[in-house]
């Protein structure tokens, strides 16, 4: 066989779909690169950012979607009609834009038990109306047993924009907060997956993320930009800020707030807590002047009250996330490649 | 692995050089097994049962990942265990677990093996390619092109086997051997203890791991091992065959070997003649003297042996690159 032919096998995206391109990491951006972007292009796609901006007769409003394929559907902490309202409402959230409406799509696996799918839709309503949302379109899809596993939700978000954030606007001498401890939705699914055989006493940070956001928009006002670290953890949420912005993001090893548990429990898994998914966490970049204040507002918020400063911007190397280890050591963090558990949200 | 994950590196002088041996599983399995084991996996009624880092691994034309994408089914587990129980809870399948590992991971392997055999679980298979480090060593020591002074022997795989199996490597070679825990400390403290034997012109065997390893290592494990398999010449992926260096299932276990099962023939396993990984591994060179590291050969894309697992030399060199401490 020929070199190429080696080069064909592995090029990203060629050939067949595989679980690595769903995996939030580079291989889905080659994905989305090669594939979506060149048909659907325009402006408002461009960015790539959570929420799609734009003008509507004057008012600034901000458009996401998501779908939801979390798999078991209950896991500690939540369930996947929490994480659907969720996920949609923080990824207006961070883009800073409040969550107004959302809509919401079902494929149901013909057998659902009814009482699950009442179940599912009340803890979307109890979300929603604690993250001031209202659910005002929906559709309902049912398939043969195998063509979907139990149920699958769409949502989408209409949000008001109320701040200017971009990653464009960070600057070197900027600090990076998170708002509390991190992995610990990643792990709380994995924990409850038929096969993995460990326990794991965490549960899901799941959560809207409206307010707090909105008290750092009203409270700081060097407030550059906000990412929810999801699929592909705080590792790649800042890598793509840092690349974004052409800049250098160094984070803090020991500064970083984990559970003893969620490390653990990552260890044993093989995996780097850098990279397990979020849905409660919310990455911050401030000005320096406006650190401490940014640390005063999330910790007296519920959801902040374990928030730290974890990094700072640097000029070089640009595009690079760098962590500081425990043992004062620096090295380069990668963004997350192939898949590290499927359908974790 | 946590040479690169803490940058020890850094805080050692430059006539200290750390290489990465062939200390990772997923690394070493050779080719032809990967391609052999998709084979067995384009049978209907069978299911692939493998460790998730497996899955990733290019084979001659595709790996496990692309595999389960072309419909074989391939079900990553995190344990023997888990493959034992999806033969039981499904009879009209036959289940093979790829058997990969050093001596940390064939003990719980044998113990599943003879679960099988005493639930009379007819549609469990294995397929063996497990590898024990001592002879790889060796193996390594034989080469013109290899510049080691000493080695940083495997804490895990000490666990098991104890430090006595590295006694003939410390006499006949003389090269000092250290067995090392995982911590940043650990690290430095047996690199400490093989400049100390290096300037006192010793080669010994000297355990660091003292709160782990013991010199017998675990006689449980090593007795399992011993019930279930026997050592066999193997292919190592960049090492090539080496004698002795694998373990195949005795007379009694025969049946459960996939191999012998399925009689599945592919052809010979096909390299990129521009990989570097066989050299990578016996530390003959570095994986940035590779002219497809990060190039054609990346975490996404991996060629060798080395970028595919997360602990192999050349994905560790890529996502630890080191940055200048300042």
């Amino acid at each position: 066989m020929s070199i190429g032919a080696i080069d064909e096998t592995n090029a990203g995206v060629h050939g067949l779909v595989t679980l690595a391109h769903g995996g939030g990491g580079k291989r889905m951006h080659e994905l989305i690169k090669d594939v979506f972007l060149p048909a659907f292009a325009n402006a408002m796609l461009q960015p790539l950012s959570d929420s799609a901006i734009g003008n509507l007769n004057g008012c600034k409003v901000a458009l996401t979607t998501d779908a939801f394929v979390v798999s078991p559907i209950d896991f500690p902490g939540g369930d996947i009609g929490k994480l659907a309202v969720c996920g949609t409402v923080n990824d207006l959230s961070v883009a800073g834009a409040q969550p107004l409406w959302l809509c919401a799509s079902f494929i149901i696996e013909e057998g659902l038990r009814i009482e699950v799918l009442e179940r599912i839709v009340k803890s979307m309503r109890e979300a929603a109306s604690e993250a001031g949302v209202s659910i005002v379109a929906g559709d309902t899809k049912v398939v043969p047993n195998g063509a979907c596993d139990k149920l699958f939700i769409i949502t989408s978000g209409l949000g008001i924009v109320k701040a200017n954030l971009s990653a464009q606007l960070i600057k070197p001498g900027d600090v990076v907060l998170v708002n509390g401890y991190i992995g610990d939705h990643g792990i709380a699914v994995m924990s409850k997956r038929e096969g993995l055989g460990f326990e794991a006493d965490v549960k899901s940070d799941c959560a809207p993320l409206w307010s707090l956001a909105e008290a750092l928009i009203e409270n700081c006002k060097g407030l550059r930009c906000m990412k929810d670290p999801t699929r592909g953890g705080v590792a790649t949420a800042l890598h793509e800020l840092a690349e974004a912005a052409g800049v250098c993001i160094e984070i803090d090893e020991s500064a970083i707030p984990i559970r003893p548990a969620v490390l653990v429990a990552c260890e044993l898994l093989g995996i780097d807590v850098l990279y397990v998914a979020n849905e409660g966490k919310l990455l911050a970049v401030v000005s320096e002047e406006d650190a401490e204040l940014a640390l005063n507002v999330m910790r007296s918020h519920p959801l902040g009250k374990d928030a730290n400063i974890i990094g700072r911007v640097l000029p070089e190397p640009k595009g690079r996330l760098v962590i500081r280890t425990a043992i004062g050591t620096r090295r380069l963090v990668e963004p997350f490649s192939g898949e590290q558990l499927p359908r974790i949200c | 692995m946590s040479i690169g994950r803490f940058g020890i590196r850094q805080l050692l002088p430059k006539s200290i050089r750390l290489i990465s041996g062939p200390g990772c599983p997923v690394c070493v399995t050779a080719q032809s097994d990967i391609d052999s084991f998709i084979a067995i996996g384009s049978f209907s009624d069978v299911i692939l049962a493998t460790f998730g880092d497996m899955v990733k691994v290019p084979g001659s034309n595709m790996s496990l990942r692309e595999a389960g994408a072309h419909g074989i089914d391939v079900r990553v587990v995190y344990s023997p265990f888990d493959a034992l129980k999806l033969a039981r809870e499904m009879p009209m399948k036959r289940v093979v677990f790829m058997a990969i590992g050093f001596e940390t991971t064939a003990p719980g392997i044998a113990l599943a093996v003879r679960q099988a055999e005493e639930e009379r679980l007819r549609n469990f298979f294995i397929y063996p390619a497990l590898k024990l480090i001592p002879p790889a060593m060796e193996a390594l020591l034989s080469f013109d092109d290899v510049r080691i002074d000493g080695f940083i022997c495997p804490g895990h795989v000490s666990t098991v086997i104890g430090t006595k199996p590295y006694e003939p490597i410390a006499r006949k070679y003389g090269k000092p051997c250290v067995i090392a825990g995982f911590e940043p400390l650990d690290i430095l403290q047996a690199v400490l203890m093989l400049l100390m034997q290096l300037r006192s012109r010793r080669a010994e065997v000297e355990n660091q791991y003292r709160r782990v390893v013991r010199p017998d290592g675990n006689e449980i494990a090593k007795r399992l091992i011993e019930e279930v398999f026997e050592p066999c010449g193997v292919e190592w992926r960049g090492l090539g065959f080496i004698e002795g260096s694998g373990l195949k299932l005795r007379k009694r276990y025969e049946h459960m070997d996939a191999r012998a099962h399925f009689e599945v023939t592919t052809p010979p396993p096909k390299v990129h003649p521009m990989c570097k990984c066989g050299q990578i591994l016996r530390g003959a060179a570095i994986p940035t003297d590779c002219p497809l590291f990060a190039r054609a050969c990346t975490p996404e894309h991996p060629i060798g042996p080395c970028m595919v697992s997360s602990e192999g030399a050349c994905a560790a060199y890529y996502r630890y690159r080191e940055v200048s401490a300042n």
